[in-house]
């Protein structure tokens, strides 16, 4: 045990190691609050969706040499998330339909492109570090460390700020819309922020596991609390807590952070749903 | 001037017109049942009553001083609000939504008018309570009760008894009456029952093959109650 501690306090001495913790955490942070929206929606699995679109477009963009990649990616998955969020009730196509279809079609693309094309001489590796995130979470430079802030300050604000509108649109559209709340303004807000906030967790996670970031800290959150306000603070801690002992251990056991990360999420799922069990019991 | 009037309206969805010339006319005060077959554009009516949804030809036209933030609006329930983790009084607070203006948070006058519809409703112990955990009829007196944040004028329910057992049914009719009397709040209501209509109603618009629209007694001398009514009593 001592020996855990004093290799963890070596680790944290390195500055690559504190950025790696800030980034994981305000990702985390940023994730969950709106998982809580996404969950309630039945959209649970655009976070898989997108991120496969985000694949895909990575796919692309190396292929054409694109420098500023992650601008483009952004871009595609944000006009994806959009179109995906906008269909909800009257398309020819259902909500989790489209979702499976974009997302396997992105990722099949994706992976072809990349094996037709490519260059690189470790292509599974390329393709494994997309999908369940890279070690590169640990090579971030600063400047990558204050971008990830500020997108994050500006997703925590947005999600304040439009609080009640969100809970309002989620809860109910149509009386949301009925009563003069602009419910497709909203929605389409929700959309970006999630593709925004999935672009970023890519580094983090990898595309295959961002969903768990969404959605279990919501899901943990949902087992014990009864009111959306304190189901969506529980999810944020939750959410946050999880990504800073996950980065720890991955740390020290060198383990594969994103892994790691929904592994504790993962744990603490199950605790708490024996909380919401035992309580609904001795009720 | 008329609450609320259409004339010579169409509509329909997917631009297919399934509602053709329909004109009718709603006081301040009304109880007014919209009636009809399944299909037959009730929902689609009422949407555009909202002004959710644009009509094919015609318009809405609202009159005694009617600002359109004055609608409240009582809609089906959906799959996502069963089991959705919210307290009462998140829920009731939510029908405080200022239209056009920029309202990120709520002050006190709505939180004052939400405290006044939980109590126009009788359900002040379920204030703090999760919606989900609460049955059919006290669900539908929460959703009531945000409807009544929104609304100073006018109530639109759609089908609000769907899946309440008979005593609840009642107890729900009689709270939308007491709303209507005591409150003076017109009332829209979208129905399949049509006793109740028939009961409650003052004015009655059925809508179908031929569209009828008049006061329950007229609605009950005409011949397009007596063969539909004839169905549904059957």
């Amino acid at each position: 045990m001592t020996d855990i501690i004093s290799n963890l306090s070596l680790y944290l001495t390195y500055p690559f190691v504190w950025y790696a913790v800030i980034v994981g955490v305000l990702i985390a942070l940023c994730s969950s609050l709106l998982g809580v929206t996404l969950v309630l929606k039945r959209f649970s699995f655009i976070g898989d969706g997108l991120s496969h679109v985000a694949f895909g477009a990575i796919a692309i963009a190396s292929v054409i040499n694109l420098t500023n990649n992650i601008f483009f990616v952004l871009v595609i998955t944000v006009i994806c998330a959009v179109l995906l969020l906008r269909t909800g009730s009257n398309t020819k196509i259902k909500g989790d339909a489209s979702i499976a279809m974009i997302s396997v079609g992105a990722l099949a693309i994706g992976y072809l492109i990349m094996n037709v094309f490519s260059t690189s001489s470790n292509l599974s590796g390329d393709v494994c570090s997309t999908l369940f995130g890279s070690t590169s979470i640990l090579t971030l430079t600063g400047v990558e460390v204050w971008v990830c802030a500020a997108l994050s300050v500006i997703v925590v604000a947005l999600f304040i700020i439009f609080y009640n509108k969100i809970f309002a649109v989620t809860f109910d559209e149509s009386f949301a819309e009925a009563v003069g709340t602009r419910s497709k303004l909203y929605n389409l807000l929700i959309a970006v922020i999630i593709a925004v906030i999935i672009v970023a967790a890519m580094n983090l996670v990898g595309s295959l596991l961002i969903s768990a970031l969404v959605i279990f800290p919501a899901l943990s959150a949902m087992r014990v609390f009864k009111s959306f306000k304190s189901v969506t603070v529980c999810a944020a801690c939750i959410s946050v807590v999880c990504a800073l002992f996950g980065i720890l251990i991955s740390i020290v056991f060198a383990a594969p952070v994103g892994s790691t990360i929904v592994a504790v999420d993962i744990v603490v799922f199950f605790i708490f749903m024996i909380i919401g069990k035992a309580r609904g019991a001795s009720k | 001037m008329a609450q609320l009037s259409c004339k010579k309206l169409c509509l329909g969805y997917d631009g297919h017109e399934i509602v053709h010339n329909l004109n009718f006319s709603v006081e301040k005060g009304d109880y007014f049942c919209i009636v009809g077959e399944n299909g037959s554009g009730k929902t689609t009516l009422m949407k555009t009553i909202l002004g959710l949804q644009p009509a094919f030809k015609g318009k809405v036209e609202t009159g005694d001083n009617l600002k359109n933030n004055g609608i409240g609006y009582l809609p089906q329930q959906t799959r996502v609000q069963r089991d959705f983790p919210a307290s009462v009084w998140e829920i009731v607070l939510s029908g405080c939504q200022n239209k056009g203006k920029f309202h990120p948070f709520y002050n006190k006058k709505d939180k004052a008018l939400a405290e006044e519809s939980i109590k126009k409703m009788g359900i002040e112990d379920l204030k703090k309570r999760c919606y989900r955990e609460l049955s059919g009829g006290q669900q539908q007196r929460v959703l009531l009760a945000r409807a009544l944040c929104a609304a100073s004028d006018i109530l639109l329910l759609d089908e609000p008894v769907t899946g309440l057992d008979p005593k609840v049914t009642e107890e729900l009719y009689r709270l939308i009456l007491e709303i209507n009397k005591k409150y003076n709040i017109t009332i829209i209501m979208i129905s399949h029952d049509i006793q109740a209509a028939v009961k409650y109603a003052d004015k009655i618009l059925h809508i179908g093959e031929k569209n009828f629209f008049g006061t329950k007694e007229e609605y009950l001398n005409s011949e397009i109650s007596k063969s539909f009514a004839r169905e549904v009593i059957k």
